[in-house]
């Protein structure tokens, strides 16, 4: 059963047990507007909360992407190298950046689910 | 770029912006819609079709004196273009320079197509954000031969596109009557304008100026032409960039000199060995000497963009040069940037490496304009 978390720079965390996929919200992806490189790290590698560990670029500006938790990466979607656009039209979906563990899943209880993210971006 | 600390000045076009759907945002001391349906869409629709842009941030200034010839020797003495040949109705893109050839500002100057009335024998668009600043300049530098106004009563719409010749064309015999670089008085539907066969896009269209009262009834009668769809300043600047037209503040400014700029047209023939404009010396100095760095456009290779500001180095990591306007382009589907290197290095295909969050992005100098330009060079639709 996958729960669905909202951090407040609007990265999502779609649970499911200790692993997870990472992306960036419709809204994220709204205001970025056409996403046209995604800079993505390496398998294996951990974050803590807060760190940076995505770039996306839109026509307009690079954008980085933090940390919502701690983790440690077991995939990147490698289709956005070819289609980055997929942030735009399936953010949630297609769009996501990247497979993780999570090292803690208490620290998801600090992060907003889909009610009160939908209130925080109204 | 000039900073208000007052909250940005709405154009005469803010709330059909909003209805329409724009983002909009503070540019330059104007709120002005960054985009309506996405950046990507109305970029292809201007190279396609034709667009909208709401321009009413530039400067609008009316030059006043006892006739052409005289305001034309006048200015030629602060600016280095060719001004007192221009023919009624011509228009031609200047720099305005400061004592060590710094450009303070880039400009068009036009000769009206007939006597505007008050003594106006010379119009001038600047730079938004150096509206004031140009206004200083001109005031000091002329003021006691002639009367400059700035007219922030008049909005500038600018309809850009390979179609903007046939939309305007069902509304005005513009489009029959002037070429590239071109202006004249006409009526658009009821509405007195001011129409310019010019842009900043790289494509065929038009600059309209309009008094701020009828500026929302002209929109409205260029956008009941469904081909016509409204743009923002995002996708201004990436066909601006693809175009290889430069912008202040940016690929310029007034620690940059105009031949290393690579912008020696905007500086009159005769002129670049009579010089006789402000920063003369320093300008002809370096035309004769040779400026160690150049304004080039760069290709690179891969997706990621090399935005302004990313370093340009050596093969040992030593800085050369840099970035100063970057994107990644959507007719070429690569990123591009204009940048200054070494003007040993300017040659076409030369090899580029510039730096990104620590990384090495490789490229090579590439011709500019990066897509062809596409002006009107005869009067027609």
């Amino acid at each position: 059963m996958t729960k669905k978390f909202f951090s407040s720079d609007h990265e999502y965390v779609i649970a499911d047990g200790g692993s997870a996929a990472i992306g960036i919200s419709d809204y994220a992806q709204d205001q970025l507007g056409d996403i046209v490189f995604v800079e993505l790290p390496e398998v294996g590698a951990s974050f803590k909360k807060g760190d940076e560990f995505a770039v996306v670029e839109s026509v307009k500006a690079a954008s980085e992407i933090y940390a919502p938790v701690d983790f440690t990466i077991t995939a990147v979607n490698e289709a956005l190298s070819e289609s980055p656009d997929q942030v735009n039209s399936d953010a949630m979906g297609k769009g996501w950046l990247i497979k993780v563990t999570l090292d803690n899943t208490e620290q998801l209880n600090d992060l907003m689910d889909e009610s009160a993210y939908a209130t925080h971006i109204a | 770029m000039s900073h208000t600390t007052s909250s940005p000045k709405p154009t005469a076009l803010f709330d059909l912006h909003r209805a329409q759907g724009g983002r909009m945002v503070d540019f330059a001391g104007y709120s002005l819609p960054v985009q309506f349906s996405g950046l990507l869409d109305e970029h292809n629709h201007t190279r396609n079709f034709a667009s909208l842009f709401d321009v009413s941030h530039m400067g609008q200034v009316s030059v006043s004196g006892a006739s052409f010839e005289e305001a034309s020797a006048a200015l030629e003495t602060l600016l280095p273009g060719n001004l007192q040949n221009l023919k009624p109705g011509g228009m031609r893109y200047t720099v305005l320079l400061n004592s060590a050839g710094g450009i303070e500002d880039d400009l068009i100057v036009t000769r009206p197509a007939v006597e505007q009335g008050e003594d106006v024998c010379i119009s001038i668009v600047v730079n938004a954000a150096r509206k004031a600043h140009d206004m200083q300049l001109f005031e000091t530098a002329l003021g006691d031969r002639l009367n400059f106004e700035l007219h922030e009563d008049r909005a500038l719409l600018a309809l850009q596109g390979p179609l903007a010749s046939k939309v305007l064309a069902t509304l005005s015999d513009a489009p029959n009557r002037l070429s590239f670089m071109h202006t004249t008085p006409s009526k658009i539907g009821r509405i007195d304008c001011q129409i310019s066969r010019c842009g900043y896009t790289g494509e065929d269209g038009f600059e309209i100026s309009v008094a701020n009262s009828r500026a929302l009834e002209l929109a409205e009668l260029l956008y009941a032409d469904e081909r016509v769809l409204p743009a923002g300043l995002g996708a201004r600047d990436s066909l601006r960039l693809e175009s290889g037209l430069c912008l202040y503040g940016h690929d310029m400014d007034d620690k940059i000199d105009p031949v290393s700029a690579n912008l020696v047209f905007a500086i009159g023939k005769k002129r670049r060995e009579a010089g006789g404009f402000v920063g003369d010396k320093a300008v002809l100095s370096i035309l004769e000497k040779g400026p160690e760095m150049l304004r080039v456009g760069i290709v690179f290779d891969g997706r990621m963009p090399v935005r302004e500001g990313a370093d340009i180095v050596d093969d040992s990591g030593q800085k050369i040069g840099n970035i100063t306007s970057g994107t990644f382009a959507p007719n070429l589907g690569r990123p591009i940037a204009m940048g200054y290197v070494p003007s040993t290095m300017v040659a076409i295909d030369t090899p580029i490496i510039a730096m990104v969050r620590g990384r090495q992005i490789i490229g090579k100098i590439a011709k500019m304009p990066f897509v062809p330009q596409n002006y009107a060079r005869q009067p027609g639709i």
